[in-house]
């Protein structure tokens, strides 16, 4: 068995050691707004936050997130940047199918987290690791402005 | 649809059975034939998911309940490109509803009600909702606010000329008295349906030509939209697959010893040409599938190669007796007469989809009935296909149409669905087929590569007196049609852009050699134009160089007749700065085209380093897309239309080896990335023509804005996509180290060390 | 003057015939007699076997990449030509299902195949001839329990004289130990326990030990670090600046079990494969052992310039999550593509995001100003099975330029070793080649 603490509650899962958080989320728990894209840590699809800063659950294995807790799209417009950008998102349509959207706003979430106003240089940083194919990235740029402003 | 495992009995079966007590009339439109009158339809049940009570049911794309519920079903799916929430906009339009009192959900596969002339059947792609739906919803809006109006009057006896509707409420003017629709939607489903429909004026519209809020976006910021993928009924197990890695091949030997002792592991099913293994999870499926043994009969393709494919067109294209598309004037004369002649060749790769989400399917296959749920592109096919794999008949499939996570065409086909099915159907419980990354990319209908000759005469000014274009490459149609597409016939979207560009070219010829490559090919975003509007406009660049013209002066020339895409042409010239200077190093390409009908020309600037590499750092699109719907909808379009194209020009090519798919996932089928996207600016050309299609315009415009721009930064035609970076590389610069680091003198690294960055030093505190 | 010419004649005959039999005379075959009755059986054998053929790492280079193990056909690259291992598979016409006892362990001790001709040292005999016979009937007997594979290697591509086989006896005659690995009476056990595993089994120095101009092993200068097939393999004496001398037992110990050590990243390309076939499968005395013995061997210092710097400004004022500013100062390719395909994994500050195994700091790959593994390992991925799972990185030769892999390349020395380096797109090309 492991114990996870997702999204302030705490869960115990009985799942292989190596099984990635993603499917832990998805499969296990039912929390399905956390996305499976690539597998490989390519695309950020699957980007849930661990203690507020972001990480790949495709390739994070179960057993390592230990004690840190982790938030997924679910309930991040629970913390103040996640609110923030979800609104931004809202306002300036950001989303097109929206696939790759949950990814985006956990990291561009955790961005807000560590960086209250972000340059160009710390979103591209930041934002490159999220794949978005439906192309929504100059309104993705121009909504984590906002939301620094908001 | 609701969050994880409600049952997918009460889901369907009641709510049909609801409505179905609900009753009202059923009315459909024929979405693009002559009649555009309202027709019974067919008496059969019509399921509809989300819980769909009616009491006034107009049509077959309006719900009004007793409760003033409204619910419109809308003919196209939604995978991003904003479709419900511009077809909710027409309806609501006439119906006079905000578009915050409506609830938008797909239509069910019925073929007789939902399918456009446009694609001969129900299907969302080819740029064609907007374009097909622009009268017919409207009018089924129309006529139930008539109906609605007239059960109105009748209620109060008044004429139903002193009855005016406004947001779901009908008012008699002289009283000021008023009724709900949702009171009304009894009366309304006994009046008779009018039998002439008036739409608005134009300067009338509330909601189109407003940049209104998408109805689809709000559960997509916080996980609580269900796509295909996310669906979760109950005792359902996960699967994943692998095809035979060679297209034909089937399926050999499996050793499954090591996979059944994975634990998760249920089952492992065979299929002809694939195998799959279902596990409690996805982990345990594909922790199981990798531990299979699996030994394939590769078949008659396991040879074949990219470059012998691309030979084949070759061949083909000069040895093959083409198919016209279009002749006229006196070609050979005019080519003669020439004062001078250009030729040139093009070669396009194949391209996978990609979409985001992964190829997905939930399929229950119960002793007599069989229900799916999957996001698909035509849910009539994908219903079809299933009951083809099942042997049950059609009104046993039940297939539930879920939001779509990107399609780009690759949801036009179901051969996934019939996939699902089979495996499905070896076993007794629900199954959820995901497919890896790795097999989306290498089991892809992929949009065909071509190998197209173009050539054309220059008069004594430089400009073109004749036009010739050969395309080569295997067609679309004939791969979709499960009957085939006649060996000389001509498939139209193969000339698709090329057959009439927006220019005056009196004296043309356009044709078509047919070679179906030994792969399966499909539709991808832009179909035909993406790849004929290339050629055309990169050669129109090389025309007005050769001419020693300037190419927006050149095309300016070109289009004195074409009122609509030199409205765009001066638009974007004027808006990009055409004629400013450009620094060393930079390039600014042009397109212009009038795909889907809608004009567009895009003006690119980018510069090329020493070394070959590219950066895009501007892109101004003008565009006239006729009446515009939803103008911020149409940006958004535009803007990621414009970012798929280039993504594609710069690295996206399939390539075969050894029978099989090189490229499998994101680090070698490679997408843009947000740090390499342009700065995107857009103007639109006021019009009252009738809507243009939007989602695959600026797709179609990106890679000849690309390969003109390069050639205005560097010199270099490319002619071949994606655009081979080595050979932009100046001199020497393979010696050269790149982006060398500086030196890093100590005094230098400790200053640097002390001077953090914000995002450094908070991520520190 | 006549006597003279005849005597002088007489004395080529002589050696011309010495020397034609030293090369012709069919070889013999060892008496394993002995060796076998003291071997157990059945399973326990089997056992054995297995465990000897992992730290003898022998499925390293007779599988390719997606084979069957054992089928052999991996293609080595060797100045002189491609040559090819064969199936040691007991399939009878493809494998070596017909060889004996004996002519397998001649094979291992002498390098010489069934049929008497000469192998070549591509095949690590050189090393295995150190190994006990018991240990080289025990991996026979492991081989031959597993499924048989029908599987012919492709034809060796060696052009004259190194396609005459028999040239390896003069070869043979200087390189090759004669008898297994005497243990040393001054060293504690552990230690010649390392030494055999080392020297007989992992045939550590096979790769890590420079060759001479006739292609041994130059034990003069042993494990002072070669660069074969476009990789590196690194210097691994105790030289405190160019070796491991500087390196903790317990971050040796996980390097070689665990393909990773905090602070010294992570083993890949051959030598990831070596942990992930071999010897993360061996036991913890074993690679104790194994420390020992490396630990001990006298340091060697080589002109290598990978040499790690512990504390790179850039990198230490970094977080996981973001560069520090010199990033800023670098022309934009190499950071704008860590930031789109790296930084995901490894991070900014070299620790990793979601594994240590993505762990860049203090790798001697991201120390190296010549960057040989690192533009490998960014064409070619990597793969480590670790204690939580497989671990991955793509291989990213398919869509990325040379100048692409140049500059990112050129990024990551800089950053994360804070090494001026001067990759070029010419580099990437060759290395593409290997």
């Amino acid at each position: 068995m492991i114990a996870l603490n997702i999204n302030g509650e705490d869960r115990t899962v009985d799942v292989p050691e190596d099984m990635p958080l993603l499917w832990v989320l998805r499969d296990v728990i039912g929390l399905t707004g956390t996305k499976f894209g690539c597998g490989i840590a390519q695309c950020g699809a699957c980007t849930v936050q661990l203690d507020g800063r972001p990480v790949r659950s495709c390739v994070l294995p179960v057993a390592s997130v230990g004690t840190r807790s982790i938030t997924t799209i679910e309930a991040v417009g629970a913390t103040p940047a996640g609110k923030k950008i979800q609104d931004a998102w809202l306002d300036l349509e950001v989303i097109q199918c929206g696939y790759c959207q949950s990814g985006q706003i956990m990291s561009a979430s955790a961005l807000l987290n560590r960086n209250p106003d972000p340059s160009d240089r710390d979103i591209d940083t930041a934002m490159s690791g999220n794949i978005c194919r439906c192309g929504t990235y100059p309104r993705i740029r121009a909504a984590i402005k906002q939301a620094a402003k908001a | 649809m609701s969050k994880p495992s409600s049952s997918p009995s009460s889901k369907t079966g009641p709510s049909r059975r609801t409505f179905l007590q609900g009753g009202g009339l059923l009315l459909g439109f024929a979405l693009f034939g002559a009649s555009t009158k309202p027709v019974l339809a067919a008496s059969t049940a019509l399921p509809v998911d989300g819980d769909v009570t009616a009491a006034f049911s107009p049509d077959a794309y309006i719900r009004i309940g007793t409760d003033g519920a409204i619910t419109l079903i809308l003919p196209n799916i939604e995978m991003g490109q904003g479709t419900h929430t511009g077809e909710a906009t027409l309806i609501a339009e006439e119906l006079e509803v905000g578009l915050d009192q409506v609830k938008a959900v797909d239509a069910p596969p019925n073929d007789k009600l939902y399918a456009t002339a446009a694609l001969g059947g129900q299907a969302t792609g080819g740029s064609t909702s907007m374009r097909a739906t622009w009268e017919p919803l409207r009018k089924a809006g129309a006529t139930a606010r008539m109906m609605l109006v007239a059960a109105a009057a009748a209620e109060w006896s008044v004429p139903v000329t002193e009855c005016v509707a406004k947001l779901g409420v009908v008012t008699h003017q002289p009283t000021g008295r008023q009724l709900a629709y949702g009171a009304l939607a009894d009366a309304a489903a006994r009046q008779p349906v009018p039998s002439d429909v008036t739409l608005k004026d134009p300067k009338d519209f509330q909601l189109i030509g407003k940049s209104s809020r998408r109805l689809d976006t709000p559960g997509k910021v916080n996980g609580a939209v269900t796509y295909g993928i996310d669906i979760r009924v109950p005792d359902m197990k996960v699967a994943t697959v692998a095809a035979c890695p060679v297209f034909g091949g089937k399926l050999g030997d499996v050793d499954d010893k090591k996979a059944r002792a994975i634990p998760g592991v249920r089952d492992i099913v065979k299929l002809d040409n694939a195998v799959a293994v279902i596990g409690d999870h996805f982990w345990a499926a594909k922790k199981g599938l990798e531990a299979l043994d699996i030994t394939w009969d590769e078949g008659a393709n396991a040879k074949i190669g990219s470059a012998n494919i691309m030979a084949a067109l070759k061949a083909a294209s000069e040895r093959k007796k083409p198919i016209m598309a279009r002749q006229e004037g006196d070609v050979e004369g005019r080519m003669k007469a020439a004062a001078k002649k250009i030729e040139a060749t093009y070669e396009l790769p194949f391209l996978a989809h990609a979409p985001m989400e992964p190829i997905n399917c939930v399929v229950h296959v119960r002793a007599d009935e069989c229900e799916i749920w999957v996001g698909t592109q035509v849910p009539a096919i994908a219903q079809g296909v299933a009951a083809k794999v099942t042997g049950f008949p059609l009104e046993k499939v039940i297939l539930h149409n879920q939001l779509i996570g990107g399609g780009f065409g690759r949801r036009l086909v179901a051969e996934s669905v019939a996939q699902a099915t089979a495996i499905a159907k070896q076993v007794s419980y629900p199954v959820k087929v995901i497919w890896t990354r790795e097999e989306d990319i290498q089991h892809d209908l992929y949009r065909p590569a071509y190998y197209d000759r173009i050539s054309a005469g220059l008069g004594a000014d430089g400009l073109p007196t004749v036009w010739v274009d050969h395309v080569a490459g295997g067609s679309v149609l004939g791969n979709y049609i499960p009957s085939g597409w006649p060996e000389d016939k001509l498939d139209d979207d193969a000339v698709e852009g090329a057959a009439k560009p927006p220019y005056d070219l009196p004296v043309i010829q356009v044709d078509w050699v047919r070679e179906d490559p030994p792969v399966p090919i499909t539709w991808w975003r832009g179909v035909g134009p993406t790849h004929n509007v290339f050629v055309v406009e990169s050669f129109m660049d090389e025309l007005a160089h050769a001419a020693g013209k300037d190419p927006v002066e050149y095309r300016r020339a070109l289009t004195k007749n074409q009122p609509r895409a030199a409205g765009v042409l001066e638009l974007v010239a004027e808006k990009s700065g055409w004629s400013t200077p450009l620094a060393a190093g930079m390039g600014r390409g042009i397109s212009l085209h009038d795909a889907f009908g809608s004009y567009m020309a895009a003006v690119l600037e980018i510069s090329v380093s020493p070394a070959g590499e590219i950066t895009l750092h501007r892109a101004v699109v003008a565009v006239d897309c006729g009446i515009t719907i939803n103008p911020n909808t149409v940006e958004a379009q535009i803007e990621g239309g414009l970012i798929f194209g280039l993504s594609a020009a710069l690295y996206s090519g399939i390539t075969f080896s050894d029978g099989r798919v090189d490229q499998s996932n994101f680090h070698d089928y490679r997408i843009l990335r947000n740090n390499e996207a342009p700065k995107i600016e857009i103007y639109h050309v006021k019009s009252s023509e009738s809507p243009g299609g939007i989602g695959e315009t600026a797709t179609v415009s990106a890679a000849p804005a690309l390969a003109n721009a390069i050639f205005s930064a560097t010199g270099k035609r490319l002619r071949t996509l994606p655009f081979n970076r080595d050979e932009l590389k100046g001199e020497g610069a393979d010696k050269k180290s790149v982006s060398m680091v500086p030196p890093l003198a100590a005094p230098l690294a400790a200053a640097l060390a002390s001077i953090k960055p914000t995002d450094t030093e908070l991520e520190k505190l | 003057m006549k006597r003279l010419g005849l005597l002088f004649l007489a004395a080529v005959v002589v050696v011309a015939a010495g020397v034609a039999i030293f090369l012709f005379k069919p070889a013999s075959l060892p008496d394993v007699s002995e060796a076998q009755a003291k071997l157990p059986t059945g399973q326990a054998l089997i056992d054995r076997g297995e465990y000897l053929t992992r730290a003898a790492d022998c499925v390293a280079c007779h599988t390719t990449a997606g084979g069957k193990p054992y089928a052999g056909g991996l293609a080595f690259k060797l100045p002189f030509g491609t040559i090819y291992s064969p199936n040691i598979t007991a399939d009878k016409d493809t494998g070596i299902g017909n060889w004996s006892d004996a002519e397998f362990v001649r094979a291992l001790h002498q390098g010489i195949d069934k049929d008497g001709q000469n192998l070549y040292p591509a095949f690590s005999y050189a090393a295995y001839a150190q190994m006990t016979t018991e240990d080289a009937l025990a991996i026979k007997a492991y081989l031959f329990s597993l499924p048989t594979i029908k599987a012919e290697a492709p034809k060796n591509e060696l052009g004259f004289p190194f396609n005459q086989r028999y040239v390896m006896r003069f070869w043979n005659l200087l390189f090759v130990p004669s008898g297994p690995l005497q243990p040393d009476p001054a060293q504690t056990a552990e230690w010649n326990r390392g030494a055999y595993l080392v020297e007989a089994m992992a045939h550590c120095g096979e790769c890590h030990t420079p060759r001479n101009l006739m292609f041994a092993v130059d034990n003069g200068k042993k494990f002072a670090g070669a660069e074969l097939q476009g990789w590196k393999a690194y210097n691994i004496s105790s030289d405190k600046k160019t070796g491991i001398g500087n390196w903790t037992d317990q971050q040796l110990f996980d390097y070689l079990s665990k393909g990773h050590a905090e602070g010294r990243g992570s083993a890949t390309g051959s030598m990831g494969e070596a942990v992930d076939f071999s010897l993360r499968h061996l036991t913890p005395d074993d690679i104790k052992s194994i420390v020992t013995y490396v630990k001990s061997v006298p340091p060697q210092t080589s002109t290598d310039n990978a040499i790690v710097e512990a504390e790179p400004a850039a990198l230490t004022a970094s977080t996981a999550y973001a560069p520090s500013a010199d990033g800023a100062a670098q022309d934009g390719l190499g950071l704008k593509l860590f930031q789109g395909a790296c930084a995901s994994c490894h991070g900014w500050n070299g620790e990793g995001i979601q594994t240590p195994y993505a762990a860049l700091k203090g790798s001697r790959t991201v120390n190296d100003p010549d960057g040989t593994n690192l533009i490998q390992v960014i064409l070619k991925g990597a793969h480590m099975t670790t204690p939580q799972g497989r671990q991955s990185m793509p291989a990213f030769a398919n869509a990325y330029s040379d100048v692409e892999i140049a500059a990112l390349s050129n990024y990551v020395l800089g950053h994360f070793g804070g090494k001026e380096s001067a990759i070029t797109p010419e580099d990437v090309a060759t290395a593409r080649k290997q």
